[in-house]
């Protein structure tokens, strides 16, 4: 199953690659991971989006949790949650694809965020699935070039991940 | 407050540490730091010949002792020679400071003269890394290496010190911090109740129980609580090879220890057990054989301080996270007040079984060569545990000498079994021998080695010399690298690929020249005279060459894939 691990740790160098290391290290496979400071510039937030059964969660859970720079980690996949993941799509867009490409886009709620005579750029937030949704929707379209965030969560309701 | 540059800090910092030998070896990383060390005369420095062996006496150490041993090298080829003696201590958990040099803060990823990303290089062998950024950070940054390298799960934490930090002509203001807090690094202190009591509650009711203690006991210093659970509810205990000590052997309830080469009766008697109860071992592959037919009837009580060993590779029932010596001290307590008393027929009925098992292989554990003098190497180990009385620290290396080590000497205390397990070092033990007897001048410290592993590190025989270590060294003599041998000889048809050992050297005239005593040992009735004279000379290293069958195997073998009890019993027989 598909967990999405989130995790407050020291904002050290080095911290990022303990815990990239970790997944090589032992074996764990990671599907997409970001990382970036909070609001308080000693923490880090990472997110990490892994899969395995159950005992490979609990070993990842507790093989992180045993890094010294990890503070805190939570399996939001655990309990309900927001997850949200940011992709730019390049595409061709000429004739009568313009039209068809910011149909497509409005259907996802996406943005055309910059634009020239043969190519859109379109922005599009919400889960990873939407934003696989979106790229197989555009169909023949040509692609020129995807980015993507990776995933970032947040627990719904009042639960925080916090010191 | 006092001004002392980051090489001063160092020193003083070791000082008030309460350190009092560091090894190493120097070069220009460190050599602030050397200089530092020669202005004063508190923290003595070991010079070894290669840094690997620095690195392998202060785990010596620190596994004889219980406290951290402390390294010094300098950057790049220095730092990266430590590599296999860090990953040594990792595996086994065992507390170390590695201090390494590093160039100049500007220099790095410059690719500057030795400069090795150490931090990168080490990251999946030690238990944490810091890397020092400014000379005043030192006293808190070596407190917190020292903290976290002895506390929770022990293991070695690496320290890279750029050379601009400990530069002679920078002070600042050293404090020695007492205490360090980190907020993401809180070893628990003791083990929930609930389950605890869960335990107990199991014990009491359990008719087949086997406790089972690892190298967490040795570590956490609750031998004498394992003991006492034990002795109390008369259960048969067996260990890992790591916790060879932890409860002694020549007690009538040890069955000795488990797993690919254990004893006959510790694999009988997990596998037919209803209850094991684990303190402290991390059933690892060598010790469960097949984990899909491990213990298929035993529930499963798993004591460990680090959360991430239980349930890793076995199912567990009662997972219980604490520090061995609490959690046991609770089990105790727990015992003398309950009104629950063990089932004393079942417990008969088991110790009945139990005592079949042993009595079916008393007297066939190796066939003594009739009436010849060619020697069995087990028959040395024997005579080692009566010459020392069983009161050495006895030191291997890796191999077949091991083996017959941990299986003919019996072990009555902890700390005393000093091997590396886990990763499986040829070369760790002559080091690690050094870094015991240097530190327990007065006992018996015996390296049991074989000529291939003895061979990794032997220009430490100067650093013997040189610092009177006077260690006695046994060496199994098989003129092959036995071990591969025996594998060869059962899985590829004995095709000995590469596991001869042609040109032997003349090991006698060999460490003589290294200023030390050495004989040679061919047959029975040379070995024992040959220990005496050894043992009795008690300021001089003596190497003993024993020579020994070279054909010999070691049994119990477990047979790989299979449940814990089938086991191969000599060449001919299995179970
Ligand atoms: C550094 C290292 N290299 C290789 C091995 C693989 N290995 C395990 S036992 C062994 C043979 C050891 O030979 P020796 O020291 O003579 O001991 P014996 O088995 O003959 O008693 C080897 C090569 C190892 N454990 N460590
Ligand atoms: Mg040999």
């Amino acid at each position: 199953m598909r967990h999405i691990i989130s995790i407050l740790m020291e904002n050290e160098p080095g911290a990022l690659s303990r815990v990239v290391g970790l997944f090589s290290q032992r074996n764990f496979n990671i599907e997409t991971l970001n990382v970036a400071p909070t609001e308080d510039p000693t923490l880090s937030r990472l997110t990490v989006t892994t899969i395995g059964d159950d005992r490979v969660i609990e070993q990842i859970t507790k093989q992180l949790n045993k890094l010294i720079d990890v503070v805190k980690l939570v399996d939001l996949t655990e309990g309900q949650h927001i997850e949200r993941e940011l992709m730019m799509i390049k595409v061709k867009a000429v004739g009568a694809q313009r039209a068809e490409i910011k149909r497509t886009t409005d259907i996802f709620r996406g943005q055309i965020v910059d634009v020239t005579p043969s190519v859109f750029t379109v922005q599009l937030t919400g889960s990873s699935d939407k934003l696989n949704g979106f790229i197989q929707a555009l169909g023949n379209n040509t692609i020129l070039e995807v980015v993507r965030t990776g995933v970032s969560g947040i627990a719904r309701g009042e639960k925080v991940l916090s010191l | 407050m006092e001004l002392l540059s980051g090489a001063d800090m160092i020193a003083r910092f070791l000082q008030d540490e309460g350190v009092e030998y560091i090894y190493g070896y120097p070069g220009g990383s460190a050599l602030h730091i050397y200089d530092a060390l020669f202005r004063q005369d508190k923290v003595k420095h070991i010079l070894v010949r290669h840094e690997q062996a620095a690195a392998h006496m202060a785990d010596g150490y620190a596994r004889a002792s219980g406290k951290p041993g402390v390294v010094l090298v300098t950057s790049g080829p220095g730092a990266t020679n430590t590599i296999t003696g860090i990953a040594t201590a990792y595996m086994d958990s065992i507390p170390m400071v590695v201090l390494c040099g590093q160039v100049m803060s500007h220099l790095i990823g410059e690719d500057a003269f030795q400069e090795t990303d150490m931090i990168g290089v080490s990251r999946p062998i030690v238990k944490h890394s810091f890397s020092i950024k400014h000379p005043s950070e030192i006293p808190e940054v070596l407190k917190k290496a020292f903290y976290i390298a002895t506390t929770g799960r022990p293991g070695p934490v690496v320290v890279d010190i750029p050379k601009d930090m400990t530069a002679p002509t920078e002070r600042y203001e050293y404090l020695y911090p007492k205490k360090v807090k980190l907020r993401s690094y809180n070893p628990v202190t003791r083990g929930h109740s609930g389950q605890i009591k869960k335990a107990v509650d199991m014990l009491m009711k359990a008719k087949r129980p086997i406790l089972f203690g690892g190298g967490g006991l040795i570590l956490g210093g609750a031998s004498a609580e394992f003991t006492q659970l034990a002795k109390t509810l008369n259960i048969p205990v067996t260990t890992s090879l790591m916790g060879i000590g932890a409860f002694p052997q020549t007690d009538e309830q040890s069955l000795g220890w488990l797993g690919m080469h254990g004893s006959f009766e510790a694999n009988q008697a997990m596998h037919h057990s209803d209850l094991v109860v684990c303190v402290g071992a991390r059933f690892d592959d060598r010790a469960t054989n097949n984990t899909a037919k491990f213990c298929p009837t035993a529930k499963i009580v798993h004591v460990d301080v680090d959360p991430s060993t239980i349930g890793k590779t076995i199912r567990v029932d009662v997972p219980i996270v604490g520090p061995a010596d609490s959690v046991l001290r609770e089990m105790n307590e727990l015992v003398a007040q309950s009104k629950q008393r063990p089932d004393t027929e079942a417990l008969a009925v088991w110790w009945k079984q139990i005592n079949d098992w042993k009595a079916s292989r008393q007297g066939r554990l190796y066939e003594a060569a009739q009436g010849e003098q060619a020697l069995k190497p087990q028959q040395v180990v024997e005579a080692v545990w009566e010459a020392t009385s069983g009161e050495a620290y006895v030191v291997t290396d890796v191999g077949q000498h091991q083996m017959f080590a941990a299986q003919y000497y019996k072990f009555d205390k902890p700390n005393r079994w000093i091997t590396s397990g886990g990763l499986g070092t040829m070369g760790f033990g002559f080091p690690a021998a050094m870094g015991i007897k240097l530190n327990y001048p007065e006992d018996e410290v015996v390296l049991i080695t074989g000529e291939g592993s003895f061979q990794m590190l032997l220009q430490e025989l100067s650093t013997c010399k040189q610092y009177d270590i006077p260690v006695k060294i046994i060496n199994l003599n098989n003129q092959s690298l036995g071990m591969v041998r025996q594998w060869q000889d059962l899985n590829y048809k004995s095709r000995h690929a590469q596991s001869y050992m042609e040109s032997l050297p003349d090991f006698q005239k060999l460490v003589e020249a290294y200023g030390h005593e050495a004989m040679r040992v061919d047959r029975l009735d040379e070995l024992k005279p040959a220990l005496e004279k050894a043992f009795a000379m008690k300021d001089k290293l003596v190497f003993l060459d024993v020579y020994v069958d070279p054909f010999e195997h070691v049994y119990p073998m477990q047979i790989p894939q299979g449940s814990m009890r089938d086991m191969l019993l000599s060449k001919t027989e299995r179970t």
